[in-house]
């Protein structure tokens, strides 16, 4: 760790100028998430600060009571009373001059004990328990320190966060009187048929688009129903229209289909993301008016009071969609992303490459030819260096995320990388890669991940018993130091002194690491091969050292099972994501994190870091994919299109592109630029779980759990695009049907899911899998 | 993605009455009915939350099945205590009782004895995990090795032969039709049929891109290794070459190639009378049939001509009368029979066309005996529906036919020997049907009214069939016993490897009156012929007293062998087929006519299936396992077990299979199955 410049560190804990802006309570707003996340952390944190009172916190639905933004003065007033109730002196103090509230008022709210939003309903139950979560969460960051808090609230602009409309929801208990409204119970399949009867007798091209509110109108139909605990209703009216429901619904219908009782409604976690997050629809302005005409004619008010607190509504001005172009983009838990939140400006360049000094350079024709015909290589030297100097228009400032300085060993293997891309092969249509396939044999325990280094040196496999396994894949073993009393008879002027700390009698092919106490769901090498991460159901993400092969650090923040993690592509910092549908930045030095990024309202399942570090990926199981800005904890992409939980994400080596695969068995792609997908490849039969550009971007592989790794032809899906200026503008894409003609090559394994892939620095493709016998 | 998939729901809840019972078992006696109809609710709606969880933690393992593991960590995520002591990999097998009115489920927990685990050896250690590597693929074509699966899959295969729009070769007749290929009476309809699949003019016809039919380097050493290996005489390097062609998954490639090289095969050594190169070829069909990763529609058309011709050819031998073309025929017949179970459909008839040529050999009045002999074994394996319709109206002239050959003035031994063989082919066939299709009482009478001169014979070979049947019927248990056509199994070996003790068991008991000769193999005469091994025929036979005396005959194919001449031979055994009769039997040895012996030949299947009904399919001989000659249940004579009856599988009693030799040679082919000799 000491290894770790200092410097990157420093200025990730100042609070960034843009975080700075806004008066920020330290404890309260953005880390503790919005309101989404809240219930499962309510459950989460439990342990650390308050102990008995937030243990037993159930699983309550307290979200929005944490409601971010800081001119929800109520939430904040209700936070502090809970404090000084709890005898929090401290961190009541340090919440009130953050918040710049006075103390009168503070005293002033705690009067009316009520609290805002508990107008007698079982809501004033759940504020309490809400108020205990958060309370535990805010004890558990004073806990940590003031510097710590400090940095891991540098996070997002509460407002911002996720694009769920979350501001004008000020409570639980509001959100769950707004179920309240009695209408007649009997009345509700009258009034879905009509409306039903009304979208099917419309235009054809409204049709579609009106189409797309059966599904909310329907959950929110029959939670209310089962809200106001009329459970025989709730339960025919599900039996009669659930089938009506596009087939992508089927997972949340299941749920739903399980939620028969009031009781039941506390702690669902879907059912928490329905109350506490609007379902987005885009409708155009036209097909809009004639619903809205038509609502009214009618008196239809159950809906339309349904349609204005639960949907929010996308108005656009143009042409209504089709069917295929709704079918495209929907799918997700909350329905389609927002135009604004896609509007954001993304730095996807790549950073400039460092400049490989000439001496090192020489290095490297020595090495090629012994003969010394240095002036022939010197032009070629010359063009690499020009070519990096370029600065890409859309990459980031450079030092927009600090970044560790290179080290010796560093420029070593870029120049070895370097080398290798001299011989890449150039891939294409015509010329396709080779696969190696590195099978798990007897994997008896599971494979649950793998990764595989850049130099393709070693294979790293997690499995489902713990352990954590290394292999090294080239005749050269893995070897650790030497113990500290033998390494202190070392001679440190030697030359070889690299080659002397290394303990030969350790050397073996295949390292084991023990320390997990559940299944390894995610392993990312370090980019200078010294690191290894892990992460795993225990809820920490563990740093191994691949010098020692010992753990070196446990990062504990998940409470629950990681999913994903991985190391930046310039080492140091790493991601993670979990359970507690939260992704979490890391710095190694840091125990705690960095960044939190919420908004995700189901697990987040896989993570990836942009090539140029300044952007992370993160894959959920509410089906869509983000894409968030490292430097301010912010939001900048959400697309939606999935039809399953995400399973794997890849950067295209440009920065340009995003492909992400999911259950659905579908890869789509994505323009990260203009927030647009802009292919789909259609193909697999099951969930993809492995995703890799070749390294000059021109196929694409997937590999997943139907036993295929496909290629497909990345270059003719992108050329394709780019020309349409209204699809840029509007968002609405019309994918041509192609699938069959991008793919390039199907190979089936005997009895192996692919779950990874790793194209080495000469283009050859590295598959791996545990075999499974039928 | 869009279409509309109609979903089934529905609020599947557990039953009030599991709640009651689950209270019971924890020692709450009464509980009300309204508190047990929310338990179940209440309860119904956790364990599909907990399942809905694990379901997450399966996904996230990369696991298609749900184990107990994953179920303990969705516990886990709620905060509750995982079940202890589910831990099986596999599903847990619940058992189901029921009495009382009341249905339980429960998971069988046996009691274990401490003592018992510790003191039981320890499992072995399982293998750790290793990585191993492959290519997939190189450049974007997937080698075929073992490591990848078969580059064509077989039901790809079956599309590609089945669906004429998807064919790769416009050329190629997918109806495997059955073209007249040598000088056979194989099929003479076929030919008609060898035209131009037919092109479906200005339809929007779908060429698929020719498959490529060029083999790599690695592949054409494999295909010279193994066509080499299966016709040379080396009997290990075969047995070890038709393994690979039966198993092997890459061979998809090569089919062609093996296809045409066993139809020239055949029909230059059907010229040259080579039985020993035209047996190796019918177990390479056999060995291709019996791959699992192989469709051979597409190269029936030149595999049904070659079969056929080794059924109902003229001559398949040099020296017919003495050699073992009959074992040749019926192993082929059993292909044929084979290919018509697992091609024959309606649109290529491959089954109705098969039967038509053997009809129509067998109705000609010229045809040569091994010929018929070839059309009867044909149709009989076909299975009893054939028979039934088509043999069993012919027995009366059939046996007329017979009848003026060994009873009529001698014509030629070779004739001779045709019509006893194909007799006692009929009986062996005819009998069980009959057994079947006939009312009990077995009446001589009455049989030769109905089959003339076969009538008598008929008979009591029913009388025998219908005991073997009441005797299985009373073994319940193995079922395999029924089995009455037993797969085809054709052995051969070479003298140098038989067992070390074939010569010493060769003796002559005094009581038997017949002459029996020991042939010792000499060189072969024809030196253009691929060298046939020596052959030994090993012929046990006993006299019908009780002296179970055992008599080994052994024969050589070879043309030098002079120290019998041929006639000797046959009058010893008629022909190699032995058969074992046992004084114990209940069909009375006195109703056989001719010989007073009968003899049986029965290979020996490998050790390890002994028991099975007509052996394994696979027709090799490892040197390690002789499937020799073997009499199952001979080595106590005198048992009662001891019923080798007629198209009856050796059913072998737990006695020690007595290896008493091999059936060497080439034409030693002898069935799986006891073959009545006369």
């Amino acid at each position: 760790m000491a290894a770790l410049p200092e410097e990157p560190a420093e200025v990730v804990v100042k609070p960034d100028p843009d975080g700075g802006v806004l008066p920020q309570p330290p404890p309260a707003p953005p880390p503790a998430a919005p309101p989404s996340t809240a219930p499962a952390e309510g459950e989460a944190v439990g342990a650390p600060g308050s102990g008995g009172e937030a243990a037993s916190s159930k699983p309550a639905p307290p979200g929005p009571a944490a409601s971010p933004a800081p001119t929800d003065r109520q939430t904040l007033l209700a936070v502090l009373q809970f404090l000084r109730r709890n005898n929090l002196h401290e961190s009541e103090d340090i919440l009130r001059r953050e918040a710049r509230l006075l103390g009168e008022e503070v005293a002033a709210v705690a009067l009316s004990p009520a609290g805002p939003g508990a107008q007698g309903t079982p809501g004033g139950e759940t504020d309490a328990t809400g108020g205990e979560a958060l309370l535990s969460r805010v004890a558990g960051a004073a806990g940590g320190g003031v510097a710590a808090g400090a940095s891991a609230t540098a996070a997002a602009p509460p407002g911002k966060v996720g694009g769920v409309p979350v501001e004008d929801q000020p409570d639980v208990s509001a959100v769950l009187s707004a179920y309240k409204q009695q209408g007649d119970p009997a009345l509700y399949e009258e009034y879905y048929s009509g409306l039903k009867h009304f979208i099917e007798c419309a235009l054809d091209c409204h049709r579609a688009e009106l189409s797309q509110l059966f599904y909310p109108l329907f959950v929110h139909m029959y939670l209310e129903l089962v809200y106001n605990q009329h459970e025989n209703e709730a339960k025919s009216f599900f039996e009669k229209f659930h089938g009506d429901q596009e087939c992508y619904y089927q997972d949340d219908l299941r749920v739903l289909s399980g939620l028969t009782k009031k009781e039941h409604m506390k702690g669902n976690e879907t059912m928490l993301d329905f109350r506490t997050s609007k379902f987005v629809l885009r409708i155009s302005r036209d097909s809009y008016q004639l619903l809205k005409r038509h609502l009214q004619e009618k008196q239809n008010n159950q809906i339309w009071n349904i349609v204005q607190e639960h949907l929010y509504i996308d108005i656009f001005d143009g042409m209504p969609r089709s069917k295929q172009q709704i079918d495209a983009m929907v799918g997700s838990l909350a329905g389609e992303a927002k135009r604004e939140a896609n509007k954001a400006k993304v730095f996807f360049g790549l950073l400039k490459e460092p400049e490989i000094e000439v001496p090192l350079d020489d290095e490297d024709e020595e090495g090629e030819n012994e003969e010394g015909k240095p002036k022939k290589k010197k032009p070629k030297r010359e063009s690499m260096g020009s070519k990096s100097k370029k600065q890409d228009p859309n990459a980031p400032p450079q030092t927009r995320i600090p970044l560790p300085e290179l080290k010796d060993s560093d420029k070593l293997d870029k120049i070895m990388n370097m080398k290798e891309a001299t011989k890449r092969v150039r891939l294409g249509p015509e010329c396709l890669p080779s696969i190696c396939f590195y099978t798990f044999l007897n994997a008896y325990q599971g494979l649950t991940a793998v990764d595989v280094t850049d130099d393709s040196s070693m294979i790293v496999g997690g499995f489902a018993d713990s352990t954590v396994r290394v292999w090294s894949v080239t005749p050269k073993k893995l070897r650790s130091v030497k113990s500290a009393a033998d390494l202190s008879l070392i001679d440190k002027e030697s030359d070889d002194v690299l080659e002397r700390i290394m303990d030969e009698k350790t050397a073996s092919e295949l390292k084991i690491l023990y320390g997990h106490s559940g299944p390894v769901y995610g392993t990312s090498f370090s980019p200078d091969r010294n690191y290894l991460l892990s992460c795993s159901e225990d809820g920490t993400v563990r740093l191994w050292s691949l010098q020692t092969f010992t753990c070196l650090v446990g990062y504990k923040g998940h409470n629950y099972p990681v999913w994903d993690t991985q190391f930046s592509p310039y080492g140091y910092y790493f991601v993670s994501g979990g359970h507690d549908r939260v992704a979490r930045l890391w710095a190694t030095d840091h125990y705690q994190p960095l960044r939190i990024f919420a908004g995700h309202l189901a697990d987040v399942t896989c993570t990836r870091f942009h090539p140029n570090s300044n952007y992370i990926a993160t894959g959920s199981a509410d089906r869509t994919v983000r894409l968030w800005d490292v430097l301010n904890g912010n939001c900048v992409r959400i697309f939606t299109g999935h039809k399953g939980p995400i399973h794997s994400l890849a950067f295209s080596p440009n920065g340009r592109f995003l492909a992400t695969g999911a259950t659905d068995g579908r890869v789509l792609l994505w323009d990260i630029g203009h927030g647009l997908m802009v292919g789909e490849l259609k193909g697999h039969t099951d969930t993809v779980y492995a995703l890799r550009f070749s390294r000059e971007g021109e196929i694409l592989a997937s590999g997943s759990m139907d036993n295929t790794v496909r290629l497909w032809d990345a270059v003719k899906v992108f050329e394709d695009l780019e020309t349409d200026d209204f699809t840029t503008a509007t968002g609405h894409i019309n994918l041509p049907e192609n699938s069959q003609d991008l793919l390039l090559g199907t190979y089936m394994t005997k009895s192996t899911p692919v779950i990874h892939l790793h194209f080495t620095r000469r283009n050859l493709l590295l598959a791996s899998g545990a075999y499974s016998p039928q | 993605m869009a279409e509309e998939k109609k979903l089934k729901l529905s609020h599947t809840l557990l039953p009030a009455e599991s709640m009651k019972v689950m209270a019971e078992a924890v020692g709450i006696a009464q509980v009300p009915e309204e508190t047990c109809q929310l338990l179940a609710d209440e309860v119904s709606y956790r364990i599909k939350e907990i399942a809905q969880d694990a379901l997450k933690f399966m996904h996230m393992s990369k696991r298609r099945k749900l184990t107990t593991g994953d179920v303990d960590f969705a516990l886990k995520l709620k905060n509750v205590e995982p079940l202890y002591g589910f831990h099986a990999q596999e599903f847990i097998p619940f058992r189901y009782a029921s009495g009382g009115g009341r249905e339980l489920y429960f998971y069988e927990e046996k009691e274990v004895d401490l003592s018992d685990i510790i003191n039981t050896p320890l499992p072995r250690v399982p293998l750790d995990v290793c990585l191993k590597a492959h290519w997939l693929s190189i450049e974007g074509t997937q080698p075929a090795i073992p490591e990848n699966p078969p580059p064509a899959p077989k039901e790809q295969q079956k599309a590609e032969a089945t669906e004429p729009l998807k064919s790769t070769k416009p050329g190629q007749e997918e109806n495997g039709p059955l073209k007249g290929q040598g000088q056979s009476a194989a099929a003479p309809d076929g030919k008609g049929k060898e035209k131009k699949a037919p092109v479906l003019e200005g339809a929007p016809l779908k060429l698929k891109p020719r498959s490529i039919h060029e083999l790599s380097v690695e592949q054409q050493l494999y295909y010279k290794e193994i066509t080499e290996a299966c016709v040379g005489s080396c009997e290990a390097k075969r047995a070890e070459a038709l393994q690979s062609i039966a198993t092997d998954p890459g061979l998809y490639q090569m089919l062609p190639r093996f296809s045409t090289f066993i139809s020239e095969g055949v029909r230059v050594n059907v010229v040259q009378n080579n039985l020993a190169l035209l047996i190796y070829l019918m177990r390479m069909v056999k060995a291709l049939m019996d791959n699992p990763t192989l469709y051979l529609e597409k190269y029936l058309h030149e595999l049904i001509p070659a079969v056929m011709t080794c059924i109902v050819s003229r001559q398949l031998c040099l020296r017919p009368d003495v050699d073992n073309h009959w074992a040749l025929r019926d192993f082929a017949a059993r292909l044929i029979a084979q290919i018509c179970k697992n091609f024959s459909t309606t649109t290529n008839n491959i089954q109705s066309r098969i039967t038509k040529t053997f009809t129509k050999s067998w109705v000609d009045e010229k045809t040569p005996w091994t010929t018929r002999y070839g059309s009867i074994a044909g149709l009989a394996e076909l299975g009893h529906d054939v028979i039934k319709t088509l043999i069993l109206p012919r027995l009366q002239v059939e046996g007329e036919r017979v009848r003026a050959i060994v009873e009529g003035p001698v014509v030629s031994n070779i004739d001779k020997i045709g019509a006893d063989h194909v007799q006692s082919l009929l009986l062996k066939h005819c009998a069980p049907v009959l057994a079947k299709i006939r009312p009990p009482p077995d009446n001589q009478d009455s049989y030769k009214a109905d089959f003339g001169s076969l009538g008598s014979l008929l008979c009591t070979h029913v009388v025998k069939a219908r005991a073997q049947a009441a005797m299985q019927a009373q073994q319940v248990n193995r079922t395999t016993l029924t089995i009455t056509q037993p797969r085809p199994t054709l052995t051969l070996s070479q003298a140098p490897q038989g067992p070390p003790r074939a010569p010493s068991i060769i003796k002559v008991p005094s009581s038997i009156t017949l002459p029996v000769q020991t042939l010792v193999s000499g060189r072969p005469s024809t030196p253009t012929q691929p060298s046939p091994p020596p052959t030994k025929y090993i012929v046990m036979s006993s006299t019908s007293g009780s002296s179970a005396s055992q008599q080994v005959i052994t024969f050589s194919s070879s043309p030098l062998g002079t120290a019998s001449s041929p006639i000797s031979t046959t009058a010893a055994g008629v022909q190699p087929v032995v058969k074992l009769v046992s004084t114990a039997q209940t069909a009375p040895s006195a109703t056989v006519t001719g010989n007073l012996q009968k003899y049986i030949v029965v290979s020996l299947p490998p050790p390890g299936e002994g028991g099975k009904a007509g052996g394994p399919p696979g027709a090799q001989l490892s040197p390690s396992a002789p499937p020799g000659l073997a009499l199952p249940g001979l080595a106590p004579a005198g048992t009662p077990t001891i019923k080798q009856e007629p198209g009856d599988s050796p059913q072998a009693p737990p006695g020690t299979p007595s290896p008493f030799g091999k059936a060497n040679g080439a034409q030693g082919g002898v069935a799986g199955s006891p073959q009545p000799s006369q």
